[in-house]
């Protein structure tokens, strides 16, 4: 764990991203956390919860992705292949295939989901790994480390959800307050659930920047904590995981009406 | 016989000029992909395998070839497979330096390979199946260097172990090289318990193909003599590696298309039914099923398989059929469609073909190299004095 958050400060880069986050913190997000992280033994175990009637219905509403990757300095790239991406909009019908059947409409199967690395309980990336670049935090964040990896892309191959981007071309030139450091070619990447931030008792910059523009769409927080708010949500709401006959374990929930 | 020694050696120098350039130009488009990263490839973040790591799983069922002659030479005692040894060895050391080099092409960050043994992960596939690339390599290159090297004639005890030894790894190789692929849930296509099998039957198969191929050439310039029976073992492990090979194939299809589950029957289907790619699955699948149906059918027919030209022709179409199913066909059909359903495409582009052309290039110049010595060797040792090794291998027992 310590060497864990050892690498995180290093990834993490400046403090500058982190001071400028805090300030742009809601109280409520502060106030979640806390909550949810009420003195407890056993080891932090971190899920994100996506309500699906919450988000983006319809607006074309990017303020997470927006948020996510230029607090990571995920590049914009032109073609469309090579594209970086920690958190998107994908159609319904390729997130949840086995949701669909002849009578759903076609609005349905379009509708745009949101997605991002689901922080496996069992993830099959970190297994694959042969650098251990990748692994897996006691929080239950799938870690990585851009500075380790070979760029084999054995962990792309493995991941079910396509969560993993790869550098194909070198990172446009971006701003210098850009603090957290950019990756080079030939590595892959993707979220880490803004370990970073975590760490120091924040919640995910997508979290944060979804409960700003007012929808809360997004919310994060401890399962291990039975009276956490996402606990409470997981226990009352139904909710859907994406591939679960695959034995993934995915902690990222989308909340379904 | 002069002028043949003649014609020869013109031929031999115009080949490895031709070889010598296109590595050369390889060399050259990896600098080009080094400096401006994988996106010079066709490669994306749909398809992040393409040509690279293709060739290097049909490479790496090329140099399991050397088993089939070693098998029957030193385990069932078949003399006359003895010429075939070193070139069978040979084929696997510079296979397995395409493999290598393919692996090495595809990296993103080449410069940090030695985190894989830095930071050995026992959990990944890929650790093992370097660990048994590396030992089989190491065993294959000693015992040619020792044939080689060593006074003409001896058979020290030891080299006769790392022989033996050399076996299971022929054999490990594959299995293990499957098992990087047959392990992932994500990617339904490649999640089979038969494709370790179906690997060892495609390599079995393009080997003897290659064997046949190579032995013959050589004995038709007279660089080597081939017994008419060694071709015909040769051509009947190739048409037990190819029934094995169609079943299996058969089997998988079977059981993606009966079971109705929909991951295994959209991968099933996605195999046969064409599509609009040009270098999608199913054009390449139906192409390689089709050449490997009419072979085996020669094959099964006795009077074609008696003629040496049919079976080199046959040896021509196995070869070709693995090279589509294995080298192209079979990582595109991991990887599409995507993790979200959709129909991506693939073509490999010019820096990524000239890449893999260059690395064919230096693994034809290696085997190339090594046939001058081995031939050489074999001449003395072998086809002069065979009745002499044959006694030393008796009393040796």
């Amino acid at each position: 764990m310590k060497q864990d958050l050892t690498r995180r400060a290093l990834l993490a880069g400046t403090s500058a991203t982190l001071i400028g986050a805090a300030v742009g913190a809601t109280a409520e997000a502060q106030g979640q956390l806390s909550a949810d992280r009420k003195p407890t033994h056993p080891p932090p175990h971190y899920a994100l919860l996506i309500d699906t009637d919450r988000c983006l219905r319809g607006t074309d509403c990017r303020a997470c992705i927006d948020a996510c990757h230029e607090s990571h300095s995920v590049p914009t790239l032109s073609d469309p292949r090579h594209e970086v991406k920690w958190v998107w909009k994908a159609p319904f019908a390729g997130v949840f295939p086995e949701q669909i059947h002849s009578l759903t409409t076609s609005g349905r199967r379009q509708m745009p989901v949101l997605v991002t690395c689901n922080h496996c309980g069992n993830p099959p990336c970190t297994r694959v790994c042969p650098a251990r670049a990748t692994w897996k935090r006691a929080d239950g964040i799938v870690a990585m480390d851009p500075h380790r990896c070979i760029g084999c892309r054995y962990c792309m191959a493995a991941c079910p959800y396509g969560a993993r981007s790869f550098n194909w071309e070198n990172p446009p030139k971006l701003l210098r307050r850009q603090s957290y450091p950019q990756r080079c070619a030939g590595v892959v990447e993707k979220c880490t659930l803004c370990a970073e931030r975590i760490d120091v008792g924040q919640a995910p910059v997508c979290v944060e920047a979804c409960m700003n523009n007012g929808r809360g769409a997004l919310s994060f927080g401890d399962l291990s904590n039975p009276d956490s708010h996402v606990a409470q949500l997981l226990a009352t709401r139904q909710v859907l995981r994406r591939k679960p006959e695959l034995g993934t374990q995915p902690n990222v929930y989308y909340l379904v009406s | 016989m002069q002028q043949r020694d003649g014609n020869y050696l013109a031929l031999r120098r115009g080949i490895a000029g031709c070889l010598a350039v296109l590595l050369l130009v390889g060399i050259v488009a990896y600098g080009y992909q080094l400096r401006n990263g994988l996106g010079v490839t066709g490669l994306s973040r749909n398809v992040p395998w393409g040509l690279y790591i293709s060739q290097f799983t049909f490479l790496v069922g090329i140099a399991a070839s050397s088993v089939l002659v070693i098998l029957p030479h030193y385990v069932h005692g078949k003399s006359d497979f003895a010429p075939l040894v070193l070139i069978g060895e040979s084929i696997s050391v510079s296979a397995l330096f395409g493999a290598i080099s393919f692996v090495l092409v595809d990296m993103g960050r080449p410069s940090r390979v030695l985190a894989v043994i830095l930071y050995a992960a026992p959990t990944s596939l890929m650790f093992w199946d370097i660990v048994t690339l590396s030992v089989y390599f190491l065993l294959c290159s000693t015992i040619l260097t020792a044939s080689l090297v060593l006074p003409k004639g001896s058979h020290p005890g030891w080299l006769r172990r790392f022989v033996l030894i050399s076996v299971p790894f022929a054999f490990g190789i594959h299995i293990v090289t499957a098992l990087i692929y047959s392990g992932l849930a994500a990617r339904a296509g490649w999640m089979t318990a038969i494709l370790a099998p179906k690997f060892l039957a495609t390599a079995f198969a393009s080997g003897s193909a290659l064997l046949i191929l190579i032995s013959s050439t050589l004995h038709g310039m007279r660089r080597l003599h081939i017994q008419q029976t060694t071709t015909a073992r040769l051509a009947t492990v190739m048409t037990y590696a190819l029934c094995a090979m169609l079943l299996f194939t058969a089997l998988e299809i079977f059981t993606g298309l009966y079971s109705g589950i929909p991951s295994a029957e959209q991968h099933a289907t996605h195999l046969l039914v064409p599509s609009s790619h040009s270098l999608g699955p199913p054009s390449l699948m139906l192409f390689s099923l089709t050449l490997s149906v009419v072979a085996l059918a020669i094959l099964l027919t006795p009077a074609a398989r008696r003629r040496a030209t049919v079976v080199h022709w046959v040896g021509a179409m196995v070869l070709v059929a693995v090279l589509l199913e294995k080298g192209f066909a079979f990582i595109l059909s991991g990887f599409i469609p995507s993790a979200f359903g959709e129909d991506v495409t693939y073509h490999p582009s010019t820096p990524e073909v000239l890449i893999a052309g260059g690395i064919y290039a230096g693994a034809i110049l290696i085997f190339g190299g090594l046939l001058g010595p081995v031939t050489r060797q074999l001449k003395v040792s072998v086809i002069e004095v065979p009745d002499k090794q044959e006694s030393s291998r008796a009393t040796s027992r």
